[in-house]
């Protein structure tokens, strides 16, 4: 029987503290299993399918292929963290809904965070950028037509020429 | 006391580390070892992470050289001034994985795999970039031909860690070209990387994916030099006197390889495909 590993998280601002874990964990195990984080999903374990996405010290990467005894002390943000306001939900989830974006919704957390890292980088990414950002996330239900739609509702809502801004204004 | 994780903060904590675990895995990016971590196929009894050795994550201009530290992601090779500098480097580290793995994976962690797929080996085989090593013996200098051995299997002994690739800046065309079964994701079938030095009056060529390790296409290489117009260069463009001479440079590279038949594809189709990928790389470098 190996050593086991004990070490602390901050995840989703908040400090967290794994005991007794196997050296091998990654964090995504740690997020699902042992901090009742089930956001971010378990499907390839080998960093093709981008739905376990979570941005680690400000970076986007899949959980399944981080050390989680190695994000020690590193700044841990899963979908269930995402600045939403005061609202239940953040704009781009609400804009997955509104747009059709979620079918069986598997990778739907994924593609949350994924979206959400490329407006804090690039707020008004051509239609070429999107299609690269989210090019890690797979989606076998939706055909990735509605998905892009709901990111660029985002970006014209945030610019200030999305429905809602529209329809106040008029 | 320390658990079976460490996390180092410097080059010299990482060196006694090694030295205090032996046997201990290192652990870069992690975008190859959780892959076999997870799969169950590596069960490691003690880790040595590179998270926060600072030291390794960046890079400086040396002279001629560029040294990038070897826990350089791909996303900061896609980007800014070392793109600029190393072209070639830039448009492999941009075909490599997702965002995602992008943002993790390093350089130093495609040499320590050594997969006859890393997908900057044929870049770093075209540049003779040299791989910087310290260990418990000092600190020595290894060839990038020389540090990759076979299919996964380097020079590195225990207790030695890849601390950074040493790159020459040059002046002229460099092109990374890969084929595989889709643009995102994918292990690459075939690479070819082509780097023009209009300064040293070489053509440089190093294939990936057709044999167990880089190679670089000698023959290919000397062919096209003997077709250049040296002499003419003169704003950074350089002709060669005959076009064919661009396919004779595609056919001569795939006598370079040493392919195999595999899940991905067959040797015939890698051959076929280096001759193809190295005549659009000079083709484009030369037109």
């Amino acid at each position: 029987m190996s050593e086991t590993a004990t070490f602390r998280l901050h995840v989703n601002g908040t400090e967290r503290v794994v005991e007794g874990a196997w050296v091998g964990e990654s964090l995504l195990y740690v997020l699902r299993e042992r901090l009742g984080l089930p956001g971010a999903k378990n499907a390839c374990e080998q960093g093709e399918c981008g739905s376990c996405s979570v941005l680690l010290d400000g970076t986007l990467v899949c959980a399944c292929l981080v050390l989680g005894a190695s994000a020690a002390e590193r700044e841990v943000v899963t979908v269930e963290g995402l600045p939403n306001g005061d609202g239940d939900l953040t704009d781009v989830q609400q804009a997955f809904i509104d747009e059709g974006a979620v079918q069986c919704g598997f990778c739907t957390p994924g593609l949350i965070v994924t979206v959400h890292d490329l407006l804090e980088r690039n707020p008004s990414p051509s239609d070429l950028e999107l299609r690269e950002a989210i090019s890690g996330n797979l989606c076998r239900c939706t055909g990735y037509g509605r998905i892009l739609a709901a990111a660029q509702a985002v970006v014209a809502e945030r610019s200030g020429s999305g429905r809602s801004q529209r329809e106040t204004s008029a | 006391m320390n658990g079976p994780v460490v996390l180092p903060q410097s080059i010299d904590e990482t060196l006694a580390s090694l030295q205090e675990t032996p046997g201990a895995t290192i652990l870069a990016g992690g975008t190859d070892l959780m892959v076999a971590v997870n799969a169950g196929t590596h069960r490691p009894e003690s880790v040595v992470s590179l998270a926060r050795v600072s030291e390794l994550r960046s890079w400086r201009r040396d002279g001629d050289d560029v040294v990038v530290g070897a826990c350089v992601t791909y996303t900061e090779m896609e980007h800014g001034e070392l793109a600029a500098l190393v072209p070639a480097l830039c448009q492999a580290a941009r075909t490599i994985g997702s965002p995602q793995i992008r943002n993790a994976a390093t350089i130093g962690g495609n040499l320590g795999t050594a997969s006859p797929a890393g997908d900057t080996l044929p870049v770093l085989a075209a540049l003779d970039a040299v791989i910087e090593i310290r260990g418990p013996a000092g600190t020595r200098s290894v060839p990038v031909l020389e540090f990759v051995t076979g299919v996964k299997k380097t020079v590195l002994e225990p207790g030695e860690l890849v601390t950074a690739v040493r790159l020459p800046v040059l002046r002229g065309p460099q092109e990374f070209l890969k084929v595989g079964t889709r643009n995102a994701m994918v292990i690459s079938v075939v690479m070819a990387a082509l780097v023009v030095d209009l300064d040293g009056h070489t053509v440089r060529l190093g294939l990936g994916s057709v044999a167990p390790v880089p190679v670089r296409a000698r023959e290919a290489e000397v062919f096209l030099e003997g077709q250049v117009d040296w002499a003419g260069v003169g704003n950074g463009r350089v002709r060669v006197a005959d076009a064919s001479a661009f396919a004779g440079f595609g056919e001569l590279a795939a006598t370079a390889t040493a392919p195999i038949d595999d899940h991905r594809s067959t040797a015939a189709y890698r051959r076929h495909a280096v001759s193809v990928c190295a005549r659009r790389a000079v083709e484009r470098a030369f037109s």
